[in-house]
């Protein structure tokens, strides 16, 4: 290289490095505020993130490209449904890009891995889904907010719902893992009547003909599954082909019926019972508005995962608006998270003292939509403002 | 009755393990190649059966353009990739047929996204059948026993009876003599790799009404093919038909019947975390003690 060569690449270098000063010192005032979406967007999982990151930024279009008037830009990283990954991602977002506020995380093998990481850098986390039990009792933390609700309330409220629907004995099954085991001590805490079958099933199942023999055997009133994803799927379906569904009435939590597994299971699942603290047929203002806008934009029924994002998005408005997006006045930031102070998909909620939701819960049937096709009806409360069971174990 | 339904369920899962390794235990055997993309097969075969079936609301259709389609995928990507891995080490060929996993299941989520595929059983065979009084079966789940059956027979008659089956049988045990004798052993791999697809995909048009068509589907079932494989002997047809019921047995009566057993010794929480794990390992075990006792599996091919 000549030296003339040389001297211009200096020049180069010496000029980014004194407008990279003046860009940082503009920073606080011009930037937008950045917020990491660490989500699964890759593997049979890879829609429920994919949902949470749409409905998120869908309520940032709506604005503008801002939350609360403050302009924001979110950056999005897929972990690929491997805690190890989105631990890489959030040092990442931690470290060399300095972002204060996260979000995402959709699985809570995932999140337990990651969560604490970001709390201990003196984050913010805002979960859309993810919610495991440790969080919520003793392990809670003033910077962790969740915006849906908190695991086990999932499956309390579908055995809620078969004591409404006077389900006296019960068979009850799930993939032997942590959310596995957790759905069904969540469904037995509120189920009153008697458990007849208790099984769990392996997490890479394909075939459920051994059990559907055992659940004919056991005779029981109605079957609560939670078989997330295409393990759901597979389920209904072999279950319908064992002429089951007519005999043996079923009830699920959300996680096992939304309106993507519907799309995929078509008539196979009329009639299974849903609990669910969201549907797309609510009747409020900012359910509709949000309904609407998501079926122009991409062109199908937003799932209850949507409706998550979209709600964690607004909340975080909500919060920002209030700080003018100044994230480092934190102690107002996080007064202004726990307000709650935006109209929710859901109708009224407001978090308890460990910032998960207390709320109402609805129970959801599938039946024959206008056109034909199976859609998720709701038709009434389970329960009414619903906290969980660790609140009390919280000491904030 | 609950036992004669289980024994059933545990044939039919049989069957289907045997449709995938008998595919698998010709091209292992006789060519000496580990094919970890099978289950990729078995995935196009699902895929392209439910794609054509939801269009042209034909399962016949389905049938037959899954099949043809995997046979054809099978023997383009023998051609392509695969041909070039025979004289290399199996180190090589897991790394070439892991990265075929890798692309295959990409250019699904491209072609059909991420969403699992709906594929209907037949109306003709959506009803179910009483074969013992108070025991009805699915009547799909009785059709896919009896391709199963269909299909070990013609493959017999094939490897036995046949002249293909003799030069097959043949170009496994040294191949530069077949070759000495003017035979193209070239074609005759495709052929076999083929007709391994053909088996691959077969088992996936079965597999997708029952089963949920999704990406990944294929390495779900493959460490079971492999199982029944290495119980069976590679390379062995019949190995891979008698270690195929044997697995699917043991997997589905252990699943069955273990937590219920051990509810009688213990506490019932105890005995549904127990019993599903050891159901679970229930298949390895069974492989470790045929090994210990026949350490080259129930029927090695050749030696």
């Amino acid at each position: 290289m000549t030296g003339t060569g040389k001297r211009a690449l200096g020049a180069i270098a010496l000029a980014m490095g004194v407008s990279c000063q003046i860009w940082a010192f503009q920073a606080w005032a011009a930037d937008p505020v950045k917020i990491g979406m660490i989500t699964t967007l890759s593997g049979p999982g890879g829609y429920l993130g994919e949902e949470v990151r749409d409905g998120f930024q869908l309520a940032i279009d709506q604005e503008g490209g801002k939350l609360g008037g403050v302009p924001v830009t979110v950056e999005v990283a897929d972990d690929g449904l491997k805690p190890g990954n989105a631990k890489d991602i959030a040092q990442r977002m931690l470290g060399s890009e300095h972002i204060k506020l996260m979000t995402g995380i959709i699985f809570s093998n995932v999140a337990g891995a990651t969560v604490p990481d970001i709390l201990d850098a003196g984050a913010f986390y805002i979960s859309p889904n993810a919610a495991p039990s440790n969080f919520a009792g003793k392990d809670c933390h003033k910077n962790y907010f969740v915006v849906p609700w908190q695991n086990d309330s999932l499956h309390e409220s579908a055995g809620e719902d078969a004591n409404n629907l006077g389900y006296k004995k019960m068979f009850i099954l799930a993939p032997n893992y942590q959310a596995g085991k957790d759905a069904l001590a969540g469904f037995k805490r509120a189920y009153k009547g008697q458990v007849v079958g208790e099984v769990y099933t392996k997490l890479d199942q394909t075939d459920f003909a051994p059990e559907l023999a055992q659940i004919r055997d056991a005779k029981p009133d109605a079957v609560f599954q939670f078989e997330p994803g295409g393990l759901g799927i597979t389920f209904l379906k072999q279950y319908v082909q064992a002429g089951l569904m007519e005999k043996i009435p079923m009830v699920v939590s959300s996680p096992s019926m939304d309106a993507r597994t519907l799309d995929a299971v078509g008539d196979a699942a009329l009639g299974v019972q849903v609990s669910s603290f969201w549907n797309s047929d609510f009747d409020n203002p900012a359910s509709k508005a949000f309904v609407a806008a998501y079926e122009a934009k991409f062109h199908r029924t937003p799932t209850y995962y949507a409706a998550q994002g979209y709600d964690t998005a607004r909340l975080v408005a909500s919060a920002l608006r209030a700080v003018g997006g100044d994230l480092a006045k934190a102690d107002a930031f996080r007064a202004a998270l726990r307000q709650a102070d935006f109209q929710s998909v859901r109708g009224a909620f407001k978090f308890g003292q460990n910032q998960h939701p207390i709320e109402d819960w609805y129970a959801l049937k599938v039946v024959k939509g206008a056109d034909g096709k199976p859609v998720l009806k709701t038709m009434g409360k389970i329960f009414e403002a619903h906290g969980d069971a660790y609140a009390a174990e919280c000491k904030m | 009755m609950l036992l004669a339904e289980q024994i059933l369920n545990g044939a039919q899962f049989g069957i289907m393990l045997f449709l995938l390794a008998a595919g698998l235990t010709l091209v292992f055997g006789i060519m000496g190649l580990i094919n970890l993309a099978h289950g990729s097969l078995y995935m196009i075969g699902a895929f392209t059966a439910a794609w054509a079936g939801n269009a042209t609301g034909s399962f016949a259709a389905a049938l037959a353009i899954g099949m043809v389609v995997t046979a054809v995928v099978g023997m383009a990507i023998e051609a392509a990739v695969l041909r070039r891995l025979y004289a290399r080490d199996h180190l090589d060929q897991v790394v070439a047929t892991f990265g075929l996993i890798l692309f295959f299941n990409e250019a699904a989520t491209w072609l059909f996204g991420r969403q699992p595929l709906f594929a209907a059983v037949p109306p003709w065979l959506a009803g179910s059948v009483e074969l013992l009084p108070g025991v009805p079966y699915p009547a799909y789940r009785l059709a896919i026993i009896a391709v199963g059956l269909l299909v070990a027979l013609l493959l017999y008659l094939l490897v036995a009876r046949t002249r293909l089956g003799m030069l097959i049988r043949a170009g496994s045990s040294d191949r530069e003599m077949v070759r000495a004798l003017g035979v193209d052993i070239r074609l005759i791999y495709t052929v076999v790799f083929g007709l391994g697809a053909l088996l691959a995909g077969l088992a996936g048009v079965m597999a997708g009404p029952v089963f949920s068509v999704q990406v990944g589907m294929g390495e779900q079932v493959l460490i079971l093919t492999f199982v029944v494989i290495i119980i069976g002997g590679i390379g062995s047809v019949r190995g891979a038909f008698v270690g195929a019921l044997l697995v699917g047995m043991v997997d589905t009566l252990t699943r069955a019947f273990l937590p219920g057993l051990l509810k009688t010794l213990m506490s019932t929480s105890e005995a549904d975390a127990i019993g599903g794990g050891a159901s679970s390992m229930a298949v390895y075990v069974l492989m470790a003690a045929i090994l210990l006792w026949r350490p080259r599996g129930l029927f090695p091919a050749h030696g």
